[in-house]
Order: C-alpha cells, then sequence, then structure tokens
C-alpha cells in the first residue's frame, strides 16, 4: 500500500464484492433451481430465487434416471460421472507419465535426431484437436476405438504442454545431482526414480489439476467418438437433457450441471497452491 | 531453446524407448490425422463415400466463395474480439483491485478463480437458464426494462449470450495472470511515482500498465484462441449456430459441414484454414516470448 486513501479501498472492496457475485450468480441461480419443482420452473415468471423443497428428489432423479412427473425418461447421471471420471484420469496420468519420460530422454541424453524429437513433439502445441476433427475420428475409427475409453483419451494425451514444462523443470535442475548420482554408481533410470521425480513432485501436482479439467471438461471429442450410452460423459450428457426436449425439465438439467462442475471445482479450490502456480508457470 | 545439459548420460537405446510412448501418439493421432487432412482438403468425395476425386484447391475456392464461409469467419472475428475485449478489461479492473487491497485478498482470490474449472458447456447451460423466455431470471428482469429478450430469434442476443457464458467462463484465468502480473511490479516505481506526487488514476495508466503489457499482450494472444477453438461447445449448447447461421463461428461450421452435411472435402479444407491461423496465432506469441526473453 502506497499511501492511504480509504475511498478507494472502499471502492476495491465493492468492485470486488460485485465481481465475485456476478461470478457466483449462475452458480446460486443453478442451485436454486435444482431444488424447485420442474413444474415450479416452468410455471414461474420468473424463477423463485429462494430454494425450494425438491432438493432430494431432484438429484435422486438426475444421479439415478428415471422418468419424471411429465413422463419423460431421464438419463442417470452417475454412470456419466464415471465415465468423465475415469478419462480425466487416464488423461492426466498418461499425459504426465508419457511426458515424464520424454522430457527426460530430451534433456538428459544426447541422440541422433533429438531435436527433430523435440519438435515434433512440441509442434503439437499448434494443432489442437479442434481443427483436425474429420481427420483424427478417421483414424480412432479405423483403429476400431470408437465408443471404448482408449478412444475418448488416448488422441488427447499426446500434447505438448506438459513434455515442455517439465523440460523446462529439468533444465533447472543443478548439474551436480547428475554427477553425484553417477560417482555413486546410479544408472539413468535409477537417477528419474530417486532423483528426478522426487524433485519434480510439484510440477506433477500443478500439471494433474490443468489436465484433470481438460480432460473432465471435453466435449467436441466425446461428441464425435461416442455413440452408445455407456461411454457418455457428464459434460456432453447435459446437452442431451435440453436438446430436442418438448419439455425441459430445468431442475433435473440444473442438478446435473452442478454434479458435473462439482469435481473440477474442487480439485481447483483444494489445489488452488499449486494450480496457481502450475497455471501462471506453465503459460510462459 | 538454447539451454542444454553439461552432464549427460549415454546410452544408444534408452533415449528411443523413452520418447516412444510419446512419439507413437503424436505420430498416430497427429501427423497422420494433420497430413489426412491437407490431402483431404485437395479431393472431393460423393456423400456415399463410393468415389473420390483429385480436386486441387477447388475446395478452397469453393470455401472462399461461400459467403456463408466468409460470414462465419465475420462472426469469429466479432465474437472473438468482444469475447477478448470484454474478458480483458474486467479481469483487468478486478486484478487491480484485488492488488489494492490487504484485507480479503486471498478469500477474493478464491472466490473468482473456480470458474475456470467449469466446462464450457456447462457455463453454456447456466447462462442460457438465466436468459431462457420467460422463466429466465434476467430476461425478466429485462423485459420488465423494456428490452423484449429472444435469442432464438435475435442473432444479437444469442451472440451477448454466447459471449457472456465465454466471458464468465475464463475470467479466473484472465484475472490469476494479470494478479500475477501485477505482483510482479517493483513497488518502488509506484512508490517514486507517488512521492513525485501522481495519483492513482495517473499511476495506473502511466506506470503500472506499460509494464503490464507483456502479460496483456499474452492474454490477448490466449483469449483470440480461446474464443477461436474452445468455444465450440457454448456455442453447440447454447445456440448450436443459430440463429440461422448467426452464431455458427468457424470451428461449429468445421463440425457441422463434416458430421451433419458430410461435406468431408469442404471441412477438411475448412480445418487447414484453421490450422494456418493457429500456427500464425502461435508465431505471433513466439516471436513476442522470444523478445521477452531478450530483454
Amino acid at each position: 500500500m502506497v499511501e492511504h486513501r480509504p475511498a478507494l479501498n472502499l471502492l476495491s472492496h465493492v468492485v470486488l464484492i460485485l465481481g465475485v457475485l456476478i461470478v457466483a450468480f449462475p452458480v446460486y441461480l443453478t442451485f436454486v433451481a435444482s431444488t424447485q419443482s420442474a413444474q415450479d420452473i416452468a410455471t414461474a415468471r420468473p424463477v423463485s430465487l429462494l430454494p425450494g423443497s425438491h432438493m432430494l428428489e431432484t438429484y435422486k432423479l438426475a444421479l439415478l434416471g428415471g422418468n419424471t412427473s411429465t413422463g419423460s425418461l431421464i438419463p442417470a447421471a452417475a454412470p456419466m460421472l464415471w465415465v468423465s471420471l475415469v478419462s480425466a484420469l487416464i488423461i492426466a496420468i498418461g499425459k504426465i507419465a508419457i511426458s515424464l519420460l520424454s522430457a527426460f530422454a530430451i534433456v538428459y541424453f544426447r541422440f541422433p535426431l533429438r531435436g527433430l524429437v523435440f519438435w515434433s513433439i512440441f509442434i503439437t502445441l499448434m494443432l489442437p484437436v479442434e481443427v483436425r476433427i474429420s481427420p483424427t475420428y478417421a483414424v480412432v475409427s479405423n483403429l476400431g476405438m470408437l465408443n471404448t475409453y482408449a478412444g475418448l483419451t488416448v488422441p488427447l494425451i499426446a500434447s505438448a504442454t506438459a513434455t515442455f514444462v517439465f523440460r523446462q523443470f529439468f533444465l533447472t535442475v543443478p548439474d551436480e545431482l547428475v554427477e553425484a548420482a553417477r560417482i555413486d554408481g546410479a544408472g539413468p533410470l535409477r537417477f528419474f526414480k530417486d532423483v528426478l521425480l522426487p524433485l519434480s513432485a510439484t510440477s506433477i501436482a500443478a500439471l494433474f489439476v490443468i489436465q484433470f479439467i481438460y480432460g473432465w471438461n471435453q466435449y467436441l471429442w466425446p461428441l464425435l467418438v461416442t455413440t452408445s450410452e455407456d461411454k457418455y460423459p457428464i459434460v456432453m450428457g447435459i446437452k442431451r437433457l435440453i436438446v430436442g426436449e418438448a419439455f425441459v425439465d430445468w431442475n433435473v438439467v440444473m442438478a446435473t450441471a452442478l454434479l458435473a462442475m462439482l469435481p473440477p471445482a474442487l480439485v481447483v479450490v483444494l489445489m488452488q497452491k499449486w494450480f496457481v502456480k502450475g497455471l501462471v508457470d506453465t503459460e510462459k | 531453446m538454447a539451454a542444454e545439459k553439461r552432464v549427460v548420460f549415454r546410452s544408444a537405446w534408452l533415449p528411443w524407448v523413452l520418447v516412444a510412448p510419446q512419439l507413437a501418439i503424436v505420430a498416430v493421432f497427429f501427423f497422420w490425422p494433420a497430413a489426412q487432412a491437407l490431402v483431404q482438403s485437395l479431393l472431393q468425395e460423393d456423400a456415399f463415400g463410393t468415389s473420390t476425386d483429385f480436386v486441387g484447391l477447388e475446395n478452397f475456392e469453393r470455401l472462399f466463395a461461400d459467403e456463408s464461409y466468409l460470414a462465419s469467419f465475420q462472426t469469429t472475428a466479432i465474437f472473438s474480439v468482444l469475447v477478448a475485449g470484454s474478458g480483458l478489461s474486467l479481469a483487468l479492473l478486478l486484478a487491480v483491485m484485488a492488488d489494492r487491497v490487504v484485507r480479503g485478498a486471498a478469500l477474493y482470490k478464491t472466490l473468482l478463480i473456480w470458474p475456470y474449472a467449469v466446462a464450457p458447456a456447462v457455463a453454456a447451460i447456466l447462462w442460457l437458464f438465466m436468459f431462457a423466455t420467460p422463466m429466465g431470471v434476467v430476461s425478466y428482469a429485462l423485459r420488465a426494462l423494456g428490452l423484449e429478450w429472444n435469442h432464438l430469434l435475435d442473432s444479437r442476443h444469442a451472440m451477448a449470450l454466447i459471449v457472456m457464458a465465454a466471458v464468465w467462463k475464463q475470467i479466473s484465468y484472465n484475472f490469476l495472470f494479470f494478479l500475477a502480473g501485477l505482483q510482479a511490479i517493483p513497488k518502488s516505481l509506484i512508490e517514486a511515482a507517488a512521492i513525485d506526487g501522481a495519483r492513482p488514476w495517473r499511476r495506473f495508466w502511466t506506470i503500472v500498465f506499460p509494464l503490464l503489457s507483456p502479460t496483456t499482450f499474452f492474454l490477448l494472444v490466449i483469449n483470440v484462441v480461446y474464443a477461436f477453438f474452445d468455444t465450440f461447445a457454448i456455442v453447440d449448447a447454447a445456440t448450436q449456430g443459430g440463429p440461422g447461421k448467426d452464431t455458427s463461428i468457424l470451428v461449429y461450421k468445421v463440425y457441422y459441414d463434416g458430421f451433419k452435411a458430410l461435406d468431408m472435402g469442404g471441412s477438411a479444407a475448412q480445418s487447414v484454414v484453421l490450422m494456418v491461423v493457429v500456427v500464425a496465432l502461435t508465431v505471433i506469441q513466439f516471436r513476442f516470448v522470444e523478445r521477452k526473453v531478450n530483454y
């Protein structure tokens, strides 16, 4: 604080509180809607801003599926949450694992074509899945990976971000550690396991948060490679509840939306320290 | 890229084993499809896939002669400018305020970062609900103020809806980077200016804002990339490109033409154009990063 300006301090707090409220309002409304009945919402002008009394039955319907009072069939969200969890974990852990290995090779070894290997990994930063959807879809379909976890995750695992972060980190690890390891007779794999991995714990945690959220929030890719309901992730499943329905059961939609955002939001808030550090470092 | 290790391990085969998994995935799911997109963009396939002809650059000619494609470019441009412009200004305002306050700073930060975790598709649904007619809270309030909100018919309303959802989702990301950038500015500079009698408003525009320009530029590129590519889910869940094609951004059109209209050649040509856009944006970004490193 450079000087004392009470009016400006007050203004700062007012702006921040307004910001927090505007950011939080859509989610509050989601919660409120998920506690009302579909009829309440459909007939309300506008929707009540106070919680209703139908919370338990709405969440039960959203999680387990079943028929609503108007007779439309709600698909169960629980299996979709499971699909999302499994694919997000595969993507996060898979990315971190293969990136650790390739970054280790690129930093700690000299081998022919090393530069080419580095650049061919690095250039994938430039090709997000969105710009090459149809040919990638064709590859996945030719490999028979439609409607499988492999199809949902493997094409998203290869990305240069994590490799790049680990490379940058390994470059800051002092050379003396390698020399010491060598004198003690440790080979490269031993060095990797006992020295490098423990040192990388913070980077791994930060990348885990970012990649878990990336995996959980995928939408376009699952939309293409899944046609059977048992492989629908939750984020994609929500849209099915509102598109093409004559009567939208908004209470169930909102309950499902809340269920879909809870796990990644928890990960962000609980791992905030690593997440913030990882995010700001990753992108530099 | 010049940094190298002095001390390295020696092995002829181990490094190849270590890079093999990533190289395999990159080759199968990046280079092969990218090459396919390039080849396919030069071919014309009928809808049943029974015959394929080499047509050269015809797909591209057709693309750029197609008014709906040019319109989609324009839609994407407007959308990106709105998302980046309003997203960055709001986040900067919040970050400057959060940088000022002493009490509650950590709490404000926690309360502002979690939308990062919300999927774009879910963000779209939340905003859709607020603006749904007739029961949406915001559309009701707007009607009370005399604005007849209808994003299903009015394309400006539809655009506003997806912009708001996109900005809301991205605000925590921008906020975190602005805050980190602000906290990296030496306090002594600001104190010196204060001693010289510069008031907060003037200090911000003459010292803080210029020093923040690397962060701002970085975020500008990231937000344009975000608006171009990561907002597919928002468009698909909130408007499906409608009304008409008025919110059909480029990525949505690639998907629609390829998977709904089954025009594979045209869709591949669009993919190639998008790749060129990404490469251009990445080059701009790296040019700039290099310059920053050389300071």
